[in-house]
């Protein structure tokens, strides 16, 4: 017995060994992209994320010596509590409690857990009870399945996907303020290194706010459940310098660049399904089931993210959607080589 | 006349056919053999609820994997969760429930045994009917064979515009019936507690879990009743144009959340107070120490049963429920830690000057302490509300709640199989196969649900059939899965030491652990009667006062 349970203490010392090792060489050669923080909660770039951040640290103190000071009762319990070979066989002596000792460790967690509290609530009032100042840019971001419609009322823009926001820096403080309404199901808006997620509902308007201190690209993705391409939802955020998204804005603002003669392309997105779900500002095309297209060439990807956005992708995704992305609502569109060569030539041209 | 003469009736009785046998088990109200029956078809479940795991898992094992469809996936995550709640996790705990309370109480069987069979056989048609969706729920085109829309299911998803054909029917009906079965189950176990215990034994002198149960059929009736309520909504919306939760004729996707919440946090409890009452028989016994604190102990969980109520919408911290709302259930959900750390310290003091025997139930407990205890801080990092906007709905709480149902809740119900496998079988398991099981085990839950933390924190929603490359997310993802493998196979020992005990073990005799409770002075297995005479107690430990009259406990009661 004693001999096997040594061969199985190692046999498990050696498994364990070899995972570890085997995990860290994946992990050092694993590709990191070109987002090193990816979608890291622990690499704040904006006030709600911070103040999140400043929170779970806390909150990750006080639980770390709670586990470090339990977990030390419970391995001394078992190493000098444990039955000895050479026991005489008596019953321990019998405890049956201690009013002292009980009262102890109820009041100590009370404390523990007022601290906890007071500490949490203040971040709930800061995060969701800040004031929303006038130069907030306004944003109505709309989930469909699946993908994203952003609106800026003021500025009469409307795109998909990729959500374009100024930096918010001390010279220039321009916080974003997001509404959140969905089409279909309940989503989440959630970029980790800009704020917490929060719910997109039916018939139950929400809101956020954001104000990225860096410029850069942020990524994130649907937080909540909403069909069969859930996974693919996935969400880009721009944040760029006031004049940049000043001009990007400008840009959005423009209607379609439409070339003197109707090209082929545009005729056969115009007589098909196309235009019942897709936007083309300046043009007949006007559905908005799917995401608006008048400057389709400004953005990097397509699919909600799930591709980006080259030619040889854009036919792709009008020939078979469900080769990028399977269970989309987009439906393959049935053209032929000649019409699909067209039609991309077409869009390509929605800069 | 001669007595040769004489034919004598022959009297070798054949041994029952196969039919007979199986009729007596399906007309059976006894509480043993239905409690054996709960735990034998949960155990089927728990191997099925486990495949669907393992096919998630290797979808999962890198990025942009195509070892199944996302409607594949969709669905394994919504059988996974509603098998392994609704038809391994509660029926098993009932099943314990069931055998051992009238034992433990000095009972000859529950108070209602024939509401205790249609509780059982309830229950068993729910899942027969969840799983029937894999053949009958292709009503229409793409419609899916099973159901797809998560195991809490929000609206509007289950609507009829998003969820085609009879998938979610079957869903909805699968959960109406077992919650019948299981109200019906927790009626009998209140009224067996309050009305059946033999003399001398109060309210003060039943074991701890008889108590835990007590507390735990109470919240049963109290939450599955807004669950069923919520599955009827569910049905008249589909089929008699009801709005409750149709949010595209103005009705609300939040009531949805709150009714199924209202439900679906308190079930928490109902599973873990099961497992407390594991853990609370079993420590004392391998300590060789009396409970500590039992009022303590009574009374905290009569709290966690009052404070279960009132936690629900930390689930729903991201719905947008305000400030002051969000604030109200971080504080309550803060407060349910205090008593469930009373109770950690309670068995660690227990512990405390004992003589710890490292018995197979007494391992899987140690680890049940060391694993809810972690549980337990990640749970109080995402009471913090605004944490939990960044960890809700991520990897980190998959993590953190198998971390209770996984480390917890099984880890405890493992304990328990191998405490009373003497006891229902009369044969004594392997010792070995109980070891290479449990640290087979451990290992497995340690890779994959220590590791399963991280990508949460590194931004990784929950339910996506895969996920991009370069974010970070791959190594932690195939490590994760690594420890399934290891874990299936500690099943798989556990399910061979079962049958080969059961048909190879050694005699168990009926106190082979040298404990305390009632269960223990009657054969095992016990006879139908349980009892030849009706016990009569003087203290928490009656087999105690047996054994040292010397020293009885009810002198310091």
């Amino acid at each position: 017995m004693l001999q096997m349970r040594s061969s199985m203490s190692r046999f498990l010392a050696q498994t364990i060994g070899l995972l570890f090792w085997s995990a860290v060489a994946v992990w050092a050669s694993e590709p990191k992209g070109s987002f090193p923080d990816g979608t890291n909660i622990f690499a704040p770039a904006s006030t709600p994320a911070k103040s999140i951040f400043g929170l779970s640290l806390f909150v990750l103190a006080v639980t770390g010596a709670i586990f470090l000071v339990v977990f030390a009762l419970l391995l001394y319990c078992v190493v000098k509590f444990r039955k000895r070979r050479n026991d005489d066989g008596r019953e321990p002596p019998q405890v049956y409690g201690s009013n002292q000792v009980e009262l102890a460790w109820t009041v100590i967690p009370v404390l523990i857990v007022v601290a906890l509290f007071m500490a949490t609530a203040r971040v709930i009032a800061d995060v969701q009870k800040a004031a929303r100042p006038d130069n907030a840019i306004e944003v109505i971001a709309i989930g469909h399945q699946f993908w994203w419609e952003y609106r800026y009322p003021a500025f009469g823009v409307v795109t998909a996907n990729e959500l374009h926001v100024p930096v918010s820096d001390d010279t220039h403080p321009t916080p974003t303020f997001i509404k959140l309404l969905s089409a279909d199901t309940d989503h989440s808006f959630w970029i980790p290194r800009l704020a917490g997620k929060t719910d997109l509902i039916p018939n139950h308007p929400n809101s956020m706010w954001i104000d990225p201190h860096e410029t850069g690209v942020y990524l994130g993705q649907c937080a909540q459940y909403c069909g069969t391409q859930h996974a693919k939802m996935l969400l880009r955020v721009y944040v760029q310098s006031q004049d940049e998204f000043a001009r990007w804005i400008q840009e959005q603002r423009q209607p379609a660049t439409v070339g003197n003669a109707v090209s082929q392309g545009q005729r056969i997105f115009e007589t098909t399904a196309c235009i019942n779900c897709h936007t083309v500002a300046g043009t007949v095309a006007n559905g908005r089931f799917g995401p608006d297209l008048t400057h389709l060439l400004s953005r990097d990807t397509i699919a909600a993210g799930a591709a980006k956005n080259t030619p040889e992708n854009l036919r792709q995704w009008i020939l078979n959607p469900a080769a990028i992305k399977p269970g989309s609502l987009m439906p393959a569109m049935q053209l032929s080589d000649p019409e699909l060569d067209a039609l991309t030539t077409y869009l390509e041209t929605l800069r | 006349m001669s007595t040769e003469s004489i034919a004598w009736p022959t009297t070798t009785a054949a041994s029952p056919s196969f039919v007979d046998h199986l009729h007596t088990w399906v007309t059976t109200v006894d509480h043993k053999r239905l409690g054996i029956l709960y735990i034998v078809y949960a155990l089927i479940f728990l191997v099925i609820g486990g495949v669907e795991a393992t096919v998630m898992r290797i979808q999962l094992i890198r990025p942009h994997n195509d070892f199944v469809s996302p409607q594949v996936f969709n669905r394994m995550f919504t059988m996974h969760g509603t098998t392994m709640i609704f038809f391994v996790a509660m029926p098993i705990l009932f099943g314990f429930a069931n055998y051992l309370i009238p034992l433990m109480i000095g009972a000859r069987d529950m108070a209602f045994p024939r509401l205790n069979a249609f509780g059982f056989w309830m229950t068993a048609f729910g899942g027969l009917l969840l799983y029937f969706s894999l053949v009958g729920a292709n009503g229409l085109y793409g419609a899916g064979n099973a159901p797809d829309v998560g195991w809490f299911a929000y609206a509007p998803l289950t609507s009829q515009t998003f969820s085609v054909g009879h998938s979610t029917d079957f869903w909805t009906l699968a959960l109406l019936v077992s919650g019948f079965g299981s109200i019906s189950t927790a009626i009998n176990i209140v009224a067996t507690v309050l009305c059946m215990r033999c003399p001398g034994m109060t309210l003060a002198k039943m074991p701890l879990f008889a108590w835990l149960n007590l507390v735990m059929a109470g919240l049963v009736i109290l939450a599955v009743s807004p669950l069923t309520a919520a599955q009827i909504m569910l049905l008249l919306d589909r089929y008699l144009g009801a709005h409750f939760f149709d949010t595209q004729a103005g009705g609300s996707a939040v009531i949805w959340m709150h009714f199924f919440w209202i439900f679906g946090h308190p079930e928490v409890y109902v599973l873990v107070l099961p497992a407390f009452a594991f853990a609370s028989e079993i420590i004392p016994v391998f300590s060789r120490k009396a409970i500590f604190g039992y009022p303590v102990m009574v009374g905290a969980t009569v709290a966690i049963g009052f404070i279960s109520m009132s936690v629900w919408a930390h689930h729903m911290f991201t719905v947008g429920m305000g400030a002051n709302a969000n604030t109200f259930f971080v504080l309550s959900t803060l407060a349910i830690a205090v008593p469930t750390g009373i109770k950690i310290f309670n068995w660690l003091a227990t512990m405390w000057g004992g003589k710890i025997e490292f018995k197979t139930p007494m391992l899987f407990c140690i680890a049940f302490l060391f694993q809810f205890l972690i549980a337990g801080l990640t749970g109080v990092m995402m009471s913090a509300a605004p944490f939990d906007w960044q960890l809700g709905n991520s990897y980190f709480v998959v993590a953190h709640f198998h971390y209770v149902i996984v480390g917890g809740i099984l880890f405890t119900l493992f304990a328990a199989f191998y405490y009373w496998f003497p006891k229902m079988s009369g044969k004594m398991y392997s010792e070995i196969l109980g070891k290479l099981h449990f640290w087979l085990f451990l290992i497995g839950f340690h890779l994959t649900f220590d590791f399963m933390h991280v990508p949460g924190l590194l931004g990784m929603p929950r339910r996506i059939y895969t996920y991009e490359p370069g974010r970070g997310w791959d190594t932690w993802n195939l490590i994760v899965t690594i420890g399934v493998f290891f874990q299936a196979a500690g099943i798989l020992v556990f399910l061979g030491n079962l049958l080969w005990s059961y048909y190879r073990g050694k005699d168990a005799g009926s106190d082979p652990w040298d404990a305390w409770t009632l269960e223990w002075s009657t054969n095992s297995p016990p006879p139908a009667y349980n009892f030849a005479s009706i016990p009569v107690v003087k203290s928490r430990r009656p087999l105690w006062d047996l054994k040292h009259p010397d020293d009885p406990d009810w002198k310091y009661e």
